[in-house]
């Protein structure tokens, strides 16, 4: 790395050197089965410069070859875009716990046992259902070095666990499914289980929706399908700065109900959104987005950060191979104070989200989204009675989130990056076939 | 020669030393460049350049595999993925039988479009950029330009050796508009195997997407319900690749019992009219290749015909499993991931109905095209079309906010009441299944009606 940052310093101002290194082993069961044990070793290596004022920028998987990194990186700063701020200084990063020994000493055999576990448990409820799992245990190190001095390095480790269900009678198909993930290893499977065998049990049989204005409970997953994906586009700094963010210029107003806290972390021990500084070297740190209904902060990575006269809020960050570009670490809706099963009770008639199949349209920005319930339920008198099909949902998101009825107690991780409780809406309207 | 060709043509002798039912090897190398823009600014701009490979093992029908970008000490990655496969193993293995090929094939193309210089790529995308922003109304633009150049080798214990090249380019563009609060879009997507000229002298076309997304701002929206709706050939590609391509394939239904009766050869799924083929040895496209990545030749392979099911998409060991012909249309993204069952060219084949004729006894219904989003969950499908409007006494009326279109794709099949006679293929699309996006195919189909379509609205 260091051999590559001198040669770059030569040719330009400014040099930063990324290099990633991961080792991922995931067991994948097919069909009930084991099927595939695998083995990931994969290594990129980003040079981002500065020369002349612009930014060149490139990627190879060959570690050891660095004079085309830099000649390519340097072809593409005769274009690149104009360089509105420094590669950050030495810097003191926060201690965050992200790397478990453990995991090394996770066994192949305990990785298939904890997969079949989860499959029988699930089965028990019918044999008819047709499984796919996987169990993963991999590790990460993340290295950065730039002409600035600034200097980070950190190791990370995951442990996830996941599965999808099919249920088909007919033509009729229901999918099921759950996972979790933490950087701790863990050999159970009982939690994954109990909610995969919840959607079963409340799918069990069906129910029509009529085609009017229902209230609605968005669960986890459902918070996460429908109402997240317009919320992180609307947080992102970028689309504030391009004027595109319908809460862009409403910084400590109130747009949400006042239950509603949301706010963005890095910082927590072992998630495995964590780190000790984003994908330019700036520490992490939680940053409030949203705190009791107002709008408090916009996620920032250096560059726009400094289009936007502010600072980066440590939310660069690199899909495989490409320039840093603001995205959220760890997504998390406060927990309210009602209990799943109260909202449900409060309910006469109403559906519960579970999978809405999103269709992009139009006016995403603005908040409207609309859908086909993919897994969802019908209450009736307080009670889930069965699942709906061939029923759309539409509406937007800030006149859903303006005013809700209650924020739910149960609110938990999905995946590595989000954690939200259940949401229980007053209205949202409802077409069925 | 070049590096991995060399390793590849030392390990092809020694894969039959092994103790595995197969063992396979791929190795990759590639360049890639791309470009940015959002609104009138560059965005991004960069390049790479990229080597792995991986090896997969087969043993009592487990399979082991293990993916890197350090080709050292590839002996020891072998060794690895057979024990993985023996862990995983616990039944009899089976592969369809296929003759060893030993073969090269070209890229097939003039120019390495990943060579030609940033500055002409940016110049022409600066001149689609000026294009857009010159309409009216306009609020900003997105366009992202990506183009690579890739070899693969691949060796097999069955004696197999291949080299591959090829070369892909896509280009998306949007045009976004906004008044009074409102927001539209409107977009274009292409791609090419390698020719950057396809990519060239589309100012026409960019300047009528612009001005389709500010005249949706004036534009009503329709009320939902069900319609005569008409897909054009790109919307209709989309369909038939996402609502009934993927249920072709067969790693979904070869060990799902009742998914299987849903799918049984010989069932009536359309109209006598109705013909989906699946194509990967149709030359030229972005889905088309001579060999999958498990090195079986590639094939023409009727899904539907004469609206029955006629067969089905394979990879060795599912068309071995359900006793089927191979296809070929086994396929990985990359040497990170080990080749699935995967469409290429996937299309309706023509009728005879014309465009006219099609919408001549339509009294109300509605004209959707080009694919905007959505997805599919087998048995349901949403998807989003990217233009829309009224038909009214047989003809293409006035412009309507784009539509959703959602329903079963079962009884959707069966709606489908008239096929054109005017086939056209899209190249804009990159298929994801699983971790595995995007992989480079194409969609097309001539113009078709379907009755009674749920069409969501206010």
């Amino acid at each position: 790395m260091l051999e590559i940052l001198e040669q770059a310093r030569k040719v330009a101002q400014q040099a930063e050197v990324f290099t990633v290194s991961s080792e991922e082993t995931p067991v994948q069961f097919e069909a009930n089965r084991l099927k595939h044990i695998q083995s990931k070793q994969a290594s990129y290596r980003a040079l981002r410069l500065i020369k002349q004022g612009r930014i060149g920028y490139a990627v190879t998987t060959k570690l050891g070859g660095g004079r085309s990194l830099v000649d390519m990186a340097l072809e593409t700063a005769q274009f690149g875009q104009p360089a509105t701020f420094d590669f950050p200084p030495p810097t003191a990063y926060p201690q965050i716990k992200t790397y478990d020994p453990e995991i090394e000493s996770v066994t192949l055999e305990e990785m298939i046992r904890l997969g079949q576990e989860l499959i029988d448990m699930v089965r028990d409820y019918s044999r008819d259902i047709v499984c796919e799992a996987g169990v993963t245990k991999s590790v990460i190190s993340v290295s950065i070095i730039n002409s600035q001095g600034g200097q980070a390095n950190y190791q990370r480790s995951v442990f996830g666990l996941d599965i999808e269900g099919s249920l088909i009678r007919g033509t009729d198909m229901l999918f099921v499914g759950d996972s979790e993930s933490s950087c701790h290893p863990f050999l159970q499977a009982k939690s994954v289980a109990r909610r995969v065998l919840t959607q079963l049990e409340w799918a069990q049989n069906r129910a029509s929706a009529a085609t009017k204005t229902l209230p609605v409970i968005f669960t986890p997953h459902g918070v996460a399908s429908a109402l997240m994906p317009a919320l992180m586009t609307a947080f992102n700094g970028k689309t504030v700065l391009e004027g595109a963010s319908p809460i862009g210029s409403r910084l400590g107003e109130t747009v949400f109900d006042n239950k509603l806290w949301l706010w963005d972390d890095a910082t927590l021990a072992y998630r495995p959104a964590s780190r000790p500084c984003d994908d330019e070297g700036i520490p992490s740190r939680r940053t409030a987005l949203i705190e009791a209904g107002k709008v408090a902060n916009f996620l920032y990575d250096l560059r726009t950060a400094a289009l936007a006269q502010t600072k980066s809020t440590g939310n660069g960050s690199r899909g495989r191979g490409s320039l840093p570009t603001p995205s959220p670490n760890a997504f998390i809706i406060a927990p309210g104070e009602t209990a799943f099963e109260d909202m449900v009770q409060d309910i006469g008639e109403g559906l519960v989200i579970e999978y809405l199949m999103v269709a992009e349209q139009g006016n995403i920005l603005g908040g409207d989204f609309s859908g086909n319930i993919l897994l969802g339920y019908k209450i009736e008198s307080g009670k889930i009675v069965g699942r709906v099909k061939d029923t759309m949902v539409s509406g937007n998101i800030y006149q859903l989130l303006k005013q809700v009825v209650a924020v739910g107690s149960d609110a938990r991780w999905l995946g590595g990056s989000l954690k939200v409780p259940s949401i229980y809406c007053p209205g949202l309207s409802v077409a069925s076939k | 020669m070049s590096h991995i060709e060399a390793i590849g043509h030392q390990l092809a002798e020694k894969l039959k030393k092994y103790s595995a039912d197969y063992i396979e090897v791929h190795l990759e190398e590639s360049q890639a460049s791309h470009i940015s823009y959002r609104g009138r600014e560059l965005e991004s701009i960069g390049r790479s350049t990229a080597i792995g490979g991986n090896v997969r093992a087969l043993v009592r029908g487990g399979w082991g595999f293990t993916s890197f970008n350090n080709l050292d000490g590839l002996g020891d990655k072998i060794e690895l993925a057979i024990k993985q496969a023996k862990a995983a193993g616990n039944e009899k293995s089976k592969l369809a039988e296929v003759a060893p090929v030993v073969d090269i094939v070209p890229a097939g193309i003039e120019t390495d479009p990943v060579t030609i210089p940033l500055a002409q790529k940016k110049r022409l995308l600066d001149e689609y950029n000026e294009v857009i922003w010159q309409t009216p109304k306009l609020k900003t633009s997105v366009i992202g330009y990506a183009d690579s150049y890739q070899k693969t080798v691949f060796a097999s214990s069955l004696g197999s050796y291949i080299e591959q090249e090829r070369a892909d380019i896509s280009l998306r563009l949007s045009a976004v508009a906004a008044a009074n609060g409102e927001v539209q879009q409107a977009n274009l997507s292409l791609g090419s195997r390698g020719d950057f000229g396809q990519v060239q002298r589309l100012h026409q076309p960019v300047q009528q997407m612009a001005r389709h997304a500010v005249a949706l701002l004036s534009a009503p929206q329709v009320k939902g319900g069900e319609y005569t709706v008409v897909l054009d050939p790109v919307l209709a590609g989309v369909f038939v690749h996402e609502a009934f391509g993927h249920l072709s394939e067969s790693d979904f239904v070869y060990e799902n019992d009742r998914l299987l009766k849903i799918m049984t050869l010989g069932k009536q799924f359309g109209s006598s009219e109705l013909n989906i083929v699946d194509n990967a040895a149709m030359p030229g496209l972005r889905g088309s290749y001579k060999y999958d990545d498990e090195g079986v030749p590639s094939s023409k392979s009727y899904l539907i015909r004469e609206g029955r099911l006629v067969g089905r998409l394979h990879s060795r060991e599912t068309a071995a499993k359900m006793r089927e012909r191979p296809t070929g249309n086994a396929r990985a993204v990359n040497y990170n991931y080990p080749p699935i069952v995967r469409m290429s060219n996937t299309y309706i084949e023509p009728g005879s109905v014309s465009f006219d004729d099609m919408l001549s006894d339509i009294k109300q219904g509605i004209y959707a095209k080009n694919w905007y989003g959505g997805t599919t969950s087998m048995e349901m499908f949403t998807f989003s079309a990217g233009e829309a409007y009224m038909i009214r006494n047989g003809r293409v009326a006035e412009a309507i906010r784009p539509v959703m279109l959602t329903g079963n794709v079962f009884s959707t099949l069966k709606n489908i009441d008239a096929i054109g006679d005017d086939l056209a293929m899209n190249q804009g699309g990159g298929c994801g299944k699983g971790a595995q996006v995007p992989l480079p195919v194409a969609n097309g189909s001539p113009h078709i009606r379907i009755q009674h379509c749920l069409v969501g609205g206010t």
